[in-house]
């Protein structure tokens, strides 16, 4: 059901989650191909969220969390022992849902990234390059030293795609980046990123289906089930392909009814 | 546009424990670990200190008699401490809830932002951060002082007016909050079937909200039963059972556990050290147990 | 059917009553706070009670003062500000035989303590707020901690004073090798041979950490998750993220609660009465013994007479617009700093 791919820069092989005793998602093997859109889609619950904060350790802030298979990242074990989760952030970043820019001058907020990865060189030009990259140097550029919380909603998000990406990570995770913005900055952000990925591997959870068509080059449908004796649900990974695929010629029941809005 | 230098792949994504910021990072978990144990300590120290040198010193009679004349060892007691601490603070209770009840209602429900609700939530923080040995100052003054309590200087009635001064804040500011955790919607319920204000407030949202007022008020009564200084120069000292000719014992000098902390400690007697430790046994024993009771309303509440 | 469907005019009158009722219960706090000043501040001016303002009475100020012109403050017995004027705050001599009277040691004394206290208690209670709000420990421990700091806020002041007091050996045999070693600096300069400053400010210390550990612990409570999780997503590590951008965004609480904290100390009264020595004379070292304005007030206001209780209330309105001026900059440093963050 997956589709081989040739290099992959991150490798689920057969991840279970758990909060507690309550397994979120399970048996996920899933490689993510290097310099290209890969979208989690699904409906609500499914897990698509809950795997991408895997792959940067976020989900180690949350107490309950367990998991079961392996992460690999250019063939190492994320979840390895010896593993500094630090390290791991630096190398893979994160866009989350909400806009949350540190409470700083918008300069701050991207150095501050930089700063902290050790960045020697020139703070004032890779401020510029990456708040361009990121297509929001126009409307940020006459104020770089008022607060970062001074922007819109979609100038803040994209304010945090440019923090992500100054810090240089090889991969950006993206976890539902535009569901609190307009549709005029979601086009915007969704420009960025057809710009990024000639530079960055990106993973995209989004909820929007027009949205994964628009942006991806692969797909991920992720569905969820009854658990048996239990009222709760867990999520699987249901297909996997290129996006023009899952759109146009799903193989699995459920992905055609997702994809085509009869679902549910 | 930059093209991106990646490192090697996925080489150094290794904990190194020698990294400079891995090393700052388990030094200063150690720094926090150390500093939460220097706050935590004295409270162990001296819960546990105050449990064993004042527990040792409870006796039946510690109720029942009066303390010993300075240089005896008998009777061992401070039974009129006891009484004038529940009805030094009792009184103060009866004083403060009404009025701050009453100022609490009047800023959540009547004035929240108007001149004179600014007016009063001013009073209310700068009341709250008058140090509590000029509470006792003022009421010395206006009360003692001028003997305007029927011609009665020290009394009990002027303690207990001075630690009402020191809840005061305390009562107004739990009631506003607890009232504002009333949802809007209970009140336009009732409003809605045309009841008046005062029933809104008096049947409705008050009943809604009695747990985190109460809740409040338990721990002011309890912190007002351990203050010291606004009793020094107004309920005073006794060594006597309350008078209760005198206003039921409100308008004489009363004896209370925690001005009597102050005197015994302070005295070159072991006797009356010994009755210090008491009192502060009672003391604590009395705040820790009004603190869990907190708690409980409080659980009550939110379930 | 319906009686009432016209309101009756007892049920508006008594509405209207009870909305006027809680607005005078109201306006008990605000008088009570101009009430305060008030009469600290006349009997600082004056001495005589509170009753020789009603006209009246026999020894009535307002005759003094009408007979101003006539013969020379025939009446009035003038208190403390018109006799020491400013240079009471200025004065360290505090003798009654002489009636001179300065309140620059108890002023010293206050603000030492509390300066010396809440340099100590930051540290402490900001980093027991981090620890108590990240995942060092289980949930359930963590709480227990944090209710035990609340509780050690409930025990009163006079048991703490106390229980210092009975410690006083312990506190000399630790003060000893600073006044060896470092007996050089001023304020180690005398041998620590009974109730000091310093203890007083270490009492306080025990008695400001709840305060500053609780807001803070607050403050940092509130600081949206997503700010943690966007420094940790850079690769912040978890002391980076809590110094440059969880106690950030936490700053007006704590602050606020430093300052609370502050205005607490400056007025604590039984504790520090117990163990800073009662001393009126001034000196630079920590392991003297002092005073404070309140404790000045606690030890000596009982078997004052005369114009040292006017000075006593001089002292007294000091420590007043003191403790204001901390609170209203706390209530202001709350305002300007607080994150605007939803």
């Amino acid at each position: 059901m997956t589709s081989s791919i040739a290099d992959p820069i991150i490798s689920c092989d057969n991840v279970t989650i758990s909060y507690g005793t309550f397994a979120a998602v399970r048996n996920v093997f899933l490689d993510i191909p290097k310099h290209k859109v890969t979208a989690f889609i699904g409906p609500s619950g499914c897990g698509k969220s809950t795997v991408l904060r895997c792959f940067n350790r976020m989900n180690d802030l949350i107490e309950s969390f367990s998991m079961k298979g392996k992460v690999l990242f250019h063939d190492q074990d994320l979840y390895g022992p010896r593993v500094d989760p630090v390290e791991v952030r630096r190398r893979i970043g994160m866009v989350f849902q909400k806009p949350n820019p540190f409470p700083k001058t918008i300069y701050e907020n991207i150095a501050f990234g930089a700063r902290i990865n050790g960045f020697k060189g020139d703070m004032d030009e890779l401020v510029e390059t990456s708040l361009r990259r990121a297509a929001v140097w126009d409307e940020c550029k006459d104020k770089l030293q008022e607060s970062g919380l001074s922007l819109s909603g979609g100038q803040q998000q994209r304010l945090c795609i440019a923090r992500a990406i100054a810090v240089e990570p090889e991969v950006i995770l993206m976890d539902e980046p535009c569901s609190a913005l307009d549709p005029i900055s979601t086009l915007k952000v969704e420009d960025t990123l057809h710009e990024l990925k000639k530079n960055f591997t990106i993973v995209i959870v989004t909820h929007n289906m027009q949205q994964a068509v628009r942006v991806s080059d692969m797909t991920a449908f992720y569905n969820a089930v009854e658990v048996e004796g239990s009222d709760g649900k867990v999520g699987y990974l249901a297909e996997y392909n290129e996006t023009k695929e899952i759109f146009n010629n799903p193989k699995v029941k459920d992905t055609k009814e997702y994809v085509t809005g009869r679902f549910g | 546009m930059t093209t991106t230098q990646h490192p090697p792949a996925a080489s150094g994504l290794n904990y190194n424990p020698y990294a400079p910021r891995n090393v700052w990072n388990r030094a200063m978990n150690l720094l926090a670990a150390l500093f939460s144990l220097m706050a935590v300590l004295p409270l162990v120290v001296v819960i546990l200190y105050v449990l064993y040198k004042g527990g040792g010193a409870i006796t039946p009679a510690i109720f029942t008699e009066l303390p010993p004349a300075p240089g005896l060892s008998e009777p061992m007691g401070m039974g009129n401490a006891v009484i004038g601490t529940a009805m030094v603070t009792g009184m103060a209770a009866l004083v403060a809830i009404p009025v701050g009840v009453g100022g609490g209602i009047y800023l959540a429900e009547v004035d929240k932002t108007g001149w004179f609700a600014q007016f009063i939530r001013f009073g209310v923080n700068v009341l709250a951060g008058v140090p509590s040995i000029i509470c006792g100052l003022f009421i010395y003054a206006l009360v003692v002082d001028t003997r305007i309590l029927w011609g009665e200087s020290f009394s009990a009635m002027a303690g207990s007016l001075a630690l009402a001064v020191l809840m005061l804040p305390t009562i107004v500011k739990t009631t506003d909050e607890g009232l504002k955790l009333v949802s809007q919607e209970l009140r336009m319920g009732a409003l809605g079937v045309g009841a008046s204000r005062f029933v809104t407030i008096t049947r409705v949202v008050l009943p809604a909200a009695v747990s985190p007022i109460a809740t409040g008020v338990v721990l002011g009564i309890a912190r007002a039963a351990g203050e010291t200084a606004p009793l020094i120069f107004t309920a005073l000292f006794s060594p006597f059972w309350p008078d209760w000719s005198s206003g039921l014992g409100l308008l004489a000098p009363t004896a209370t556990m925690s001005v009597q902390i102050y005197n015994f400690g302070i005295m070159p007697f072991a006797p009356q050290v010994q009755l210090a430790w008491a009192a502060a046994f009672i003391l604590v024993v009395m705040i820790l147990a009004a603190n869990l009771l907190a708690r409980w309303l409080a659980r009550f509440s939110a379930s | 059917m319906f009686t009432h469907k016209k309101r009756p005019w007892t049920e508006k009158l008594v509405d209207h009553a009870f909305i006027r009722m809680t607005a005078v219960l109201a306006s008990v706090v605000s008088l009570t706070v101009l009430g305060i000043f008030f009469t600290v501040g006349f009997q600082a001016v004056f001495q005589g009670d509170l009753s020789s303002l009603l006209p009246w009475n026999q020894d009535s100020i307002w005759q003094g003062i009408a007979a101003w012109n006539d013969e020379e403050t025939f009446g009035v017995r003038w208190g403390a500000i018109p006799h020491f004027g400013l240079g009471f705050l200025a004065n360290s001599s505090w003798n009654p035989v002489r009636n001179d009277y300065g309140a620059l040691t108890p002023i010293y004394g206050t603000l030492m303590t509390s300066a010396l206290a809440l340099l100590l208690a930051v540290p402490l209670g900001v980093g027991t707020a981090i620890f108590l709000t990240e995942d060092f420990l289980p949930q359930k421990l963590r709480t227990i901690i944090g209710f035990m700091v609340e509780l050690l806020a409930a025990i009163p002041s006079v048991v703490l004073g106390l229980w210092a007091m009975a410690m006083l050996n312990g506190f000399l045999a630790a003060f000893t090798p600073l006044h060896v070693h470092l007996g050089w600096l001023p304020f180690f300069g005398t041998e620590p041979g009974g109730p000091n400053l310093a203890m007083a400010s270490l009492i306080l210390v025990v008695m400001l950490l709840p305060i500053i550990t609780a807001v803070s612990r607050d403050s940092l409570n509130q600081v949206p998750r997503e700010l943690r999780q966007g420094a940790y997503a850079v690769g912040a590590t978890r002391w980076t993220s809590i110094f440059q951008v969880l106690i950030p965004a936490a700053v007006s609480g704590i602050v606020g609660g430093a300052m609370l904290a502050l205005g607490r100390a400056l007025g604590e009264t039984m504790a520090v009465t117990m163990i800073i020595g009662n001393s009126t004379k001034l000196s630079t070292s920590w392991f003297a013994p002092s005073s404070t304005i309140a404790s000045l007030l606690a030890n000596q206001f009982g078997e004052a007479d005369d114009i040292q209780v006017s000075a006593l209330y001089y002292a007294a309105l000091v420590l007043m617009i003191l403790t204001l001026l901390v609170n209203i900059c706390a209530q202001v440093i709350v305002k300007r700093l607080a994150l605007k963050y939803d």
